[in-house]
C-alpha cells in the first residue's frame, strides 16, 4: 500500500446516492427507510440542485380541478407528447404514480397552493389536456427540494434519537465530485473522486450506486441548466458499461430570456403561457396558429377567438397553440425569427400583461417578474418579454429497467430522474420532470435496496484506486497544456452551431470531427494553481463527461434520419414511421462512442387500446395497427 | 460596447489573503458574477466562486459587493458609477475556504437541529384540505433560497464567533416560523424552544436581515416579532404564572 492509499478517506455504505436533486433525495429517503445506510453526493451545497430551477410544477393526474383527469389520459398525454417514442411502462408507472408521490410530499410538510375546496391546486401546461400541475406560485421545484431536505433531516433526527449520531445512517456529502464508478467481478463496488473544496480524494464503498446527476445543458452554450448540468451521471455511466438511450433528444424550452446577453438562456416558465401569455412577433401576429402540427389540430384552437374562450371554458374548446407541447413551440419561433420577424435581439414577444391584471401577475408569477424587473429591467405587468429557444432538458439516458430503475448490463447500478433515459421519448411535457423524479427516485431506492440484501459487499480493489486516482492527478502534472474554459467555450459553439435546435447531415458529421479533435486535445489540459477550490481543475473532469455527451449525441443525431420532438433534421423534416420503432442505444468502447439502433418495446394490448385507433395511425404502420399492441 | 471595469477582489485562504486589483471587460446588461466569471477564464484560472443558477433562485453566488451582502448574479454592474471600483469579498461571518468561497457549515448544523415538521397521526395521503389564505403565511418562508445572507448579516453572529452556539440566526427563525404557522404540523412550544435553546431573545430585531434579503422575506416583521411577542405572551401571562406556582406548590 502507498502512503497515499494509506491515508486516503474511505467510506462504506449500503447505497451511495450521486446527486441530491429530486430524484436522488427520494431514492435515499427510499433506501434509509427500508433501513440501509445512504451516502448522499452533492456536486454543490445541499438544496443547490437544479431542481430547485423547475418552475412549473409537478404533472400528476389527481383531478382536483378537473374530475375527468385520471392516469390514463396523463398516459396518453405523455405518450403524444414523446410522439410514441416514450418507453410505455415508464409513462404508464409514471402516470399511476404521480398522484401518490404529491400525495406524498405534503405529508412530508410541503405546502402547495390550494383550491377553493382546499385541496391542492391544478395549473394548466402545454400538452396536458386538464389542468394538472400541482404547484407554488412559480417555485415548485424549491418546495420539492426543501421538502425532501427537510425529510432527510428528520430521518437524521430520528437515527439520532436511536444511535446517538444524526449522520449514523445518512449522511451529506456536500461539494464533491464523482470521477469513476468501481466496479469489481463485473458489479458495481463503488465511487471515487474528490472533494470540491480541498481537492482531497475520497473512496465509498457501496455495492448499490443511484445515479441521479440530471442534465447535460452546458454541453450547449444557451441553456437554461446551471454550470452543475455537465452530463457527469450520463459519462460515468457509458463509462462504466452502460448504455445511453436516445441521446439526440434535447429539449430546447421555447422561452428563454434573450436579452441582455448575460441572461441569455435563463428560463422563463411556462406558467407565463398556461396563465395566459400570448406569443406575438415583431409584425404583432399571434403566430402560432400558423404551427399547428396535423397530428394535433383537433385538440388545439385554430382562431384567436376560440383560443381566449378556453381559459374560461375548456370543456367546448380547444386549446391555444401557445400551449403546444414544448418542442413545436420551440421550432415555430425558431422559423418566425429566421424568417426576419424575430425582436431587434433576435427573439419574439411574450406579453401576459394585456391579458391579466398586475396584481394577479405578480401572485402567479412572483420570480418571472423579479426576474425580469431585476436583470432586464423589464416590467412583465406593463410590457411584454423577449423570448427564444434554450437548450433545457435531455430525454435521452441511462438505459434502465423501468420497474426497478437497474441500468441493464451493469448489476448494482441505478439510474433516476433526468439522467434516465425512455421515459419522455422524444420530448418532455412540462411538468412531468418532477413527478419524474419522485416516481423513479423511489424506485431507484427501492431497487438497490432489493439488489444490495441479495448482493452483499463487494470491495474495492487497490488497482482500480490507483488507477482512479492516477486520473486526478494527471492535470496538475502537466505543464503548459490546454485552457480548460476554453476547450469548453469551443465545445459549447460547436453543438450549438452544429447540432443544436435544427440540424443536418453535413452539419453533424462536422461536429463529429470537431468534438473528437476538442477531446483529442483534452487530454492535454494543464491546470493553474494549487488543489484547494480550484474552479479550473473541476472543469478539467466536467469537460472530459460533456464531451461523451456530445460525442454521443451527435452521432445519435446523424443516425436518426427523421425529424421528431426535440431533433428536427433539416434533410429529414417528417416523422418516420420505421424510426419510431427504433431507439438508439449509444455504448463505449473505451476509446469512442458506437450507437446501434435497437427496436422500441412494443406497446401491450391494454395500453394499445387506450388510445382512439385513427390517433395511433397517424404514428404507427399499418401492420404494427393490425396487431393491436403485444399480447 | 464593452468597456473597462475596474475589479478587486479578495484573494486567499483560510491563512492569508488581500485584495488584488484587476481590469475586465464588462459588456451592457452584466451583472457582478459575469465579470468575475471572465476574469477566472481568462486571468485567474483557479479563482474560486461558488455559483449555480445565475438566476437567483439557488443563493449560491452570496458575496460582500462594496460591503454590503449580495447574491453575485442580482448585482447589475450598471448599479455602479462608471468610474467604481467594484469590491467583492467573501462572506464575513463565516471561515474562509478560499477566495470568495467561504465555510457555511453552521448553517447545515443549525438546519439538523429544527426539529422536524411533524404530520398528524390520522391524516391519509390525499386528505389534506387547508385554505390558500393559511398556507401562504407559511409559504413566504418557503420562499427561502438560502443565500444566507441575513445569517451573514446578522450583528449576532457576523463579528461574535462566541454567539453561535446559542444562535440559530434569522434563516432558521423563518424555518421555525414556518413550521409554527403550518396548519398541519404538530409539534407543540415550537415558539418557547426558538427562545430557549435557538436564542430567539438574541434578537434586537434591528432589521438588517430583512434589507438583505433577495427573496423580500419580512423576516423581522412576519416572523421574529410575531413569535417574539408570543413569547412574551406565553412567559409572562399571569393566568399562566399563576397555574404554574399552584402546580409547583403542588409538587412540593
Amino acid at each position: 500500500m502507498t502512503a497515499k492509499e494509506s491515508t486516503l478517506q474511505r467510506e462504506k455504505y449500503d447505497v451511495l446516492i450521486i446527486g441530491a436533486g429530486g430524484a436522488g433525495l427520494r431514492a435515499a429517503v427510499e433506501a434509509r427507510e427500508a433501513g440501509l445506510s445512504v451516502a448522499i453526493i452533492c456536486k454543490s451545497l445541499f438544496g443547490k440542485a437544479h431542481t430547485v430551477m423547475a418552475e412549473g410544477g409537478a404533472a400528476a393526474s389527481m383531478g382536483n380541478v378537473n374530475d375527468k383527469d385520471n392516469w390514463m389520459v396523463h398516459f396518453r398525454d405523455t405518450m403524444r407528447g414523446g410522439k410514441f417514442l416514450n418507453h410505455y411502462r415508464m409513462a404508464e408507472l409514471h402516470a399511476k404514480e404521480a398522484p401518490d408521490r404529491i400525495w406524498e410530499l405534503e405529508m412530508w410538510g410541503a405546502l402547495f397552493d390550494r383550491t377553493q375546496a382546499g385541496k391542492i391546486s391544478q395549473r394548466n401546461f402545454g400538452g396536458h389536456e386538464y389542468p394538472r400541475l400541482a404547484h407554488v406560485g412559480d417555485r415548485t421545484g424549491l418546495e420539492i427540494i426543501r421538502t425532501m431536505q427537510q425529510k432527510i433531516v428528520q430521518l437524521q433526527q430520528k437515527d439520532g434519537r436511536e444511535f446517538g449520531d444524526m449522520e449514523a445512517k445518512i449522511k451529506v456529502f456536500a461539494e464533491c465530485t464523482i470521477t469513476e464508478i468501481l466496479k469489481e467481478n463485473g458489479k458495481i463496488a463503488g465511487a471515487y473522486g474528490y472533494w470540491r473544496e480541498s481537492g482531497e480524494e475520497v473512496l465509498f464503498e457501496a455495492p448499490a450506486v443511484v445515479i441521479a446527476t440530471g442534465g447535460v445543458g452546458k454541453t450547449f452554450k444557451i441553456t437554461s441548466n446551471s454550470w452543475e448540468g455537465t452530463g457527469d451521471g450520463h459519462a460515468l455511466a457509458l463509462k462504466a458499461g452502460a448504455n445511453l438511450v436516445d441521446m439526440e433528444f434535447l429539449q430546447f424550452h421555447p422561452t428563454g430570456m434573450v436579452w441582455p446577453p448575460s441572461v441569455r438562456g435563463i428560463l422563463v416558465t411556462e406558467s407565463v403561457r398556461g396563465e395566459g401569455g400570448i406569443l406575438t412577433n415583431s409584425l404583432g401576429e399571434r403566430f402560432m396558429f400558423k404551427y399547428i402540427p396535423d397530428v394535433f389540430k383537433d385538440k388545439y384552437a385554430d382562431n384567436e377567438e376560440e383560443a381566449d374562450r378556453w381559459y374560461l371554458d375548456q370543456d367546448n374548446n380547444r386549446r391555444p397553440p401557445e400551449l403546444l407541447p414544448r418542442d413545436e413551440v420551440a421550432r415555430a419561433i425558431n422559423s418566425e425569427v429566421k424568417a426576419g420577424r424575430g425582436t431587434e435581439h433576435g427573439g419574439v414577444f411574450l406579453d401576459v400583461s394585456k391579458r391579466i391584471p398586475a396584481e394577479v401577475i405578480k401572485k402567479r408569477l412572483p420570480s418571472m417578474w423579479h426576474q425580469f424587473y431585476e436583470l432586464a429591467g423589464v416590467d412583465i405587468t406593463k410590457e411584454a418579454m423577449e423570448v427564444g429557444p434554450t437548450c433545457h432538458y435531455v430525454m435521452g439516458g441511462v438505459e434502465v429497467e423501468p420497474d426497478t430503475a437497474a441500468a441493464i448490463g451493469v448489476p448494482g447500478l441505478f439510474a433516476a430522474g433526468e439522467v434516465a433515459g425512455g421515459m419522455h421519448g422524444s420530448n418532455r411535457l412540462g411538468g412531468n420532470s418532477l413527478t419524474d423524479l419522485l416516481v423513479f427516485g423511489r424506485r431507484a431506492g427501492e431497487g438497490a435496496v432489493n439488489y444490495v440484501k441479495s448482493a452483499g459487499a463487494n470491495p474495492v480493489s487497490d488497482a482500480s484506486i490507483k488507477a482512479a486516482a492516477d486520473r486526478i492527478e494527471a492535470p496538475f502534472s502537466r505543464a503548459g497544456g490546454e485552457n480548460s474554459y476554453a476547450l469548453h467555450a469551443e465545445l459549447q459553439e460547436v453543438t450549438h452551431n452544429l447540432v443544436g435546435i435544427i440540424r443536418t447531415r453535413t452539419e453533424i458529421e462536422e461536429a463529429v470531427i470537431k468534438i473528437a479533435d476538442i477531446r483529442a486535445r483534452s487530454k492535454n489540459v494543464a491546470v493553474s494553481g494549487g488543489r484547494l477550490f480550484n474552479p479550473g481543475f473541476h472543469l478539467a473532469f466536467d469537460l472530459d463527461n460533456m464531451l461523451l455527451v456530445a460525442e454521443s449525441t451527435a452521432k445519435s443525431a446523424l443516425l436518426r434520419e427523421e425529424s421528431r420532438g426535440g431533433h428536427t433534421r433539416d434533410d429529414f423534416p417528417g416523422m418516420n414511421m420505421k424510426w419510431r420503432q427504433m431507439n438508439n442505444i449509444a455504448s463505449f468502447d473505451g476509446n469512442q462512442v458506437n450507437i446501434k439502433a435497437q427496436p422500441l418495446p412494443v406497446l401491450p394490448k391494454e395500453l394499445f387500446d387506450l388510445f382512439d385507433v385513427h390517433e395511433l395511425e397517424k404514428y404507427m404502420t399499418p401492420e404494427e395497427i393490425a396487431k393491436g399492441g403485444s399480447n | 460596447m464593452a468597456r473597462k471595469l475596474n475589479l478587486r477582489i479578495w484573494r486567499g485562504d483560510a491563512t492569508d489573503g488581500g485584495l488584488k486589483d484587476v481590469q475586465v471587460d464588462v459588456n451592457e446588461g452584466e451583472v457582478v458574477l459575469d465579470v468575475i466569471h471572465r476574469v477566472q477564464a481568462t486571468q485567474m484560472g483557479d479563482l474560486a466562486v461558488r455559483w449555480n443558477c445565475k438566476a437567483g433562485k439557488c443563493g449560491s453566488c452570496s458575496m460582500e459587493i462594496n460591503g454590503k451582502p449580495r447574491l453575485a448574479c442580482m448585482t447589475q454592474v450598471a448599479s455602479f458609477d462608471e468610474n467604481e471600483t467594484i469590491t467583492v469579498t467573501p462572506l464575513r461571518a463565516f471561515p474562509v475556504i478560499k477566495d470568495l468561497v467561504t465555510d457555511v457549515s453552521f448553517n447545515y448544523k443549525k438546519a439538523m437541529e429544527i426539529p422536524a415538521y411533524e404530520p398528524p397521526k390520522d391524516l391519509a395521503p390525499g386528505e389534506a384540505r387547508m385554505q390558500q389564505v393559511d398556507v401562504e403565511r407559511s409559504q413566504e418562508f418557503r420562499k427561502c433560497i438560502e443565500c444566507f445572507l441575513c445569517q451573514d448579516t446578522c450583528h449576532v453572529i457576523r463579528d461574535h464567533e462566541e454567539n453561535k452556539p446559542s444562535f440559530a440566526g434569522p434563516r432558521f427563525f423563518i424555518r421555525i416560523a414556518e413550521l409554527d404557522m403550518h396548519p398541519l404540523d404538530m409539534l407543540k412550544n415550537r415558539k418557547r424552544t426558538a427562545q430557549e435553546e435557538h436564542g430567539l431573545g438574541m434578537c434586537n430585531i434591528t432589521k438588517c436581515c430583512t434589507e438583505v434579503c433577495p427573496e423580500h422575506i419580512k423576516i423581522t416583521d412576519n416572523a421574529i416579532i410575531p413569535m417574539k411577542e408570543r413569547v412574551v405572551d406565553i412567559k409572562y401571562d399571569p393566568a399562566r404564572m399563576f397555574a404554574g406556582l399552584l402546580k409547583r406548590e403542588k409538587r412540593n
